[in-house]
């Protein structure tokens, strides 16, 4: 026997080389002929790529809008204001939702019977039908159904309800921004009603009993020695809830609030600039994305258990 | 029995002072809601935009001649949900009270809904399929078991065939399958499709090779960031130009070509998880005997895997059954893209809440059942 090296093709490091190798060239392949089939069709389209129409006139007009537009303003400045109006939403609507899904996730676990049917028969139907259906009911079949301005219902002397949407005493909400804002809230509430009650389910009963045998009353056990606890269950789904709510802000366009995703849309219909649009459109999510990602996972390990 | 009943509602409503006060504020609540709800359904509400339309709502503009092919598919896929059902839940020995509640629901669904003779006949004729079909799976589960996954393979280009016609049979075009069935049909051609292409994603992210690894990673989380109506943007617009001027895709596949590609990077995530279930010794035992790395993971991992992750894919087919609403927004006429078009009707103009209470029925009852199906499974799979 001669002590040779083993032949190359028996080396399990020269095939790990060859498959990444392999991999890369069907990747590069992929991407060129898509890349050539691109031009090409844009090309016999007439559109040439470039982010330049960005600087075009808009002229049309957005619905709402936080900083000052107007239709003579550019592209760029109409994507602003369509960010801004987005991230209204999101911001409203995380801070809603995590109200209403925490509520709804204790009042599932509590020890009254019609609560805690009436909180599951909320849950279920919420979370069973599609978001888009609710926001269409929200917006054509509640705040379209309202009565005109003249004659809005007033809830307890400072909330007025119209077709105008919601006047509160000190600004008015558009009757677009709240049905989506209604929807978002009580869709997402949902799911994170069963994320808490898991979360404060997955807490030892014996923690439960010590706290209690300390003297603390049920609502001070809840909020000192359960819900802590529980918290390091909740918050890796609860982020991606959250996430899912940013990304469903784009649902805007079936009712007309101009969202980031109307304002581009809007804008490829003008402009025919699809590549260009989708591009905006992916990146303008995945960094909204990453940014709650990080946000939360910041909270996250300061709940989690400090071992040491 | 009375004082039971007393203690009861001492101990579950009025265990507390606060608790009696929720209880009759929740009392209060409920009175009201009920009253408004049932006054707005007799007296406000007019039922004739759903009476008039139910044909359209559930399967659209398809040629009414060959409603037969619609009702075979029915039969077929209804069959084998039951024998899948069955062999699940057979062992639960089908009780006097459940046969009653089926027949009730069964009975109760033929003299409410207003259908012609013929479509009764073909419900009847389902409802005695569905009943033997569980009764079979659980029956003879040892037999049926081993051919159930390629009855459903096999079912699928038989449904396709016969909706869309061709070999012999008359053709009907994409743009006629509308309403209810189109809904089902890209929720279950979509989940699918997208199963292969998340399992290979899955392997891919958790690979030893970096490249192969990287490159799932950020496929799976490009997508994941980015929001549906997005991805069908995308394939709506944009995959007609990657492709080469000679191949035409019509909205229809484009819409699927969409979800699919959303769906396989969570399809991933999902089978993902089940792969970390599965336990190094297996792996190790497996090279062990001397099986190499494709043989290890297509005969010891990926079984133990897929098994784990079978409530999770049911619930993400739920997930795609309701986002499969979105495709009204890219121009498919699905359960929501008809009611929109209903609704445009001039003569049933503003009749919002009938419709969209009426489909959101209907997505409620198949998204409610499957989650039921799904939790009593995953108990089933846990012991």
């Amino acid at each position: 026997m001669t002590n040779s090296k083993p032949l190359i093709w028996r080396d399990v490091r020269f095939w790990r080389i060859v498959l990444q190798l392999v991999a890369v060239f069907l990747a590069v392949i992929v991407v060129v002929i898509l890349w050539g089939n691109l031009q090409r069709n844009l090309q016999q389209l007439g559109i040439q790529f470039g982010f330049d129409f960005l600087k075009q006139q808009a002229s049309f007009d957005i619905g709402e809008a936080l900083i000052n537009y107007k239709p003579t303003d550019t592209y760029s400045h109409a994507l602003w204001v369509g960010l801004i109006n987005s991230l209204r939403v999101a911001v409203a609507g995380i801070f809603l939702t995590t109200i209403v899904g925490v509520g709804a996730g204790i009042a599932r676990l509590s020890d009254n019977w019609l609560v805690r049917n009436i909180t599951m028969v909320y849950v279920e139907i919420f979370r069973n039908t599609p978001l888009l259906l609710q926001l269409l009911f929200w917006y054509f079949a509640v705040f379209l159904s309202f009565p005109k301005t003249e004659n809005k219902i007033s809830l307890w002397g400072f909330i007025g309800v119209s077709q105008n949407g919601l006047e509160l005493p000190w600004f008015t909400l558009s009757p677009e921004f709240s049905a989506l804002l209604l929807g978002l809230t009580f869709y997402t509430g949902a799911f994170i009603a069963e994320i808490v009650r898991g979360g404060i389910q997955s807490v030892p009963k014996g923690q439960w009993e010590a706290a209690r045998s300390l003297g603390l009353k049920p609502g001070l056990a809840m909020r000192l020695v359960i819900f802590p606890q529980a918290l390091r269950v909740i918050i890796p789904p609860l982020t991606s809830q959250y996430l899912n709510l940013t990304k469903n802000t784009s649902l805007a366009i079936a009712i007309g609030y101009p969202d980031i995703y109307f304002v581009a849309s809007t804008t490829f219909n003008q402009t025919g600039k699809a590549v260009e649009v989708i591009l905006l459109i992916m990146l303008t999510y995945l960094t909204l994305s990453l940014t709650i990602s990080v946000v939360m996972n910041l909270f996250n390990r300061s709940v989690q258990i400090k071992e040491r | 029995m009375t004082n039971d009943k007393l203690t009861w509602l001492r101990k579950n409503l009025f265990s507390t002072w606060y608790n009696s006060l929720l209880t009759v504020a929740c009392l209060v609540l409920l009175f009201w809601a009920v009253r408004g709800i049932i006054t707005w359904a007799t007296t406000q509400a007019q039922w004739a935009v759903i009476q008039v339309n139910l044909p359209l709502f559930l399967v659209g503009r398809f040629p009414q001649t060959l409603y037969w092919r619609i009702w075979i598919v029915l039969a077929i896929a209804l069959t084998l949900a039951a024998i899948t059902l069955g062999v699940f839940f057979g062992k639960q020995q089908l009780t006097k009270r459940g046969i009653a509640l089926f027949a009730f629901i069964i009975g109760v669904v033929l003299v409410v809904l207003p259908l012609d003779f013929t479509s009764r006949l073909w419900l009847l004729l389902i409802a005695v399929l569905l009943f033997v079909g569980f009764w079979l799976g659980g029956k003879f589960t040892k037999v049926v078991t081993p051919w159930l996954s390629l009855l459903w393979l096999l079912s699928f280009p038989i449904i396709l065939w016969l909706i869309g016609g061709g070999f012999g049979l008359q053709p009907v075009s994409t743009n006629l399958w509308n309403g209810l069935l189109l809904t089902l049909l890209m929720a279950a051609v979509s989940i699918v499709l997208s199963f292969p292409i998340g399992v290979l994603l899955a392997l891919g992210r958790t690979s030893t090779l970096p490249v192969v690894r990287w490159f799932s990673i950020l496929y799976i989380e490009i997508v994941r960031g980015v929001p549906l109506i997005g991805i069908l943007f995308l394939a709506q617009v944009m995959l007609p130009l990657f492709l080469s001027a000679d191949v035409r895709l019509d909205r229809v596949l484009r819409a699927i070509a969409g979800l699919v590609l959303f769906s396989a990077a969570y399809m991933a995530e999902n089978v993902r998880g089940g792969l970390q279930s599965v336990p190094r010794g297996q792996i190790e035992a497996a090279k062990a005997l001397g099986l190499n790395t494709a043989l290890v993971i297509l005969l010891i991992v990926l079984p133990q895997a897929l098994r784990t992750v079978i409530p999770a894919i049911v619930g993400q087919f739920i997930g795609l059954f309701k986002d499969t609403s979105l495709l009204s927004l890219v121009g498919l006429v699905e359960l929501t893209g008809i009611a929109r078009s209903i609704l445009a009707q001039p003569q049933f103009i503003g009749r919002y809440a009938e419709v969209y209470l009426f489909i959101g029925f209907i997505y409620w009852v198949f998204c409610y059942s499957m989650s039921l199906a799904s939790r009593r499974l995953e108990r089933q799979l846990s012991n």
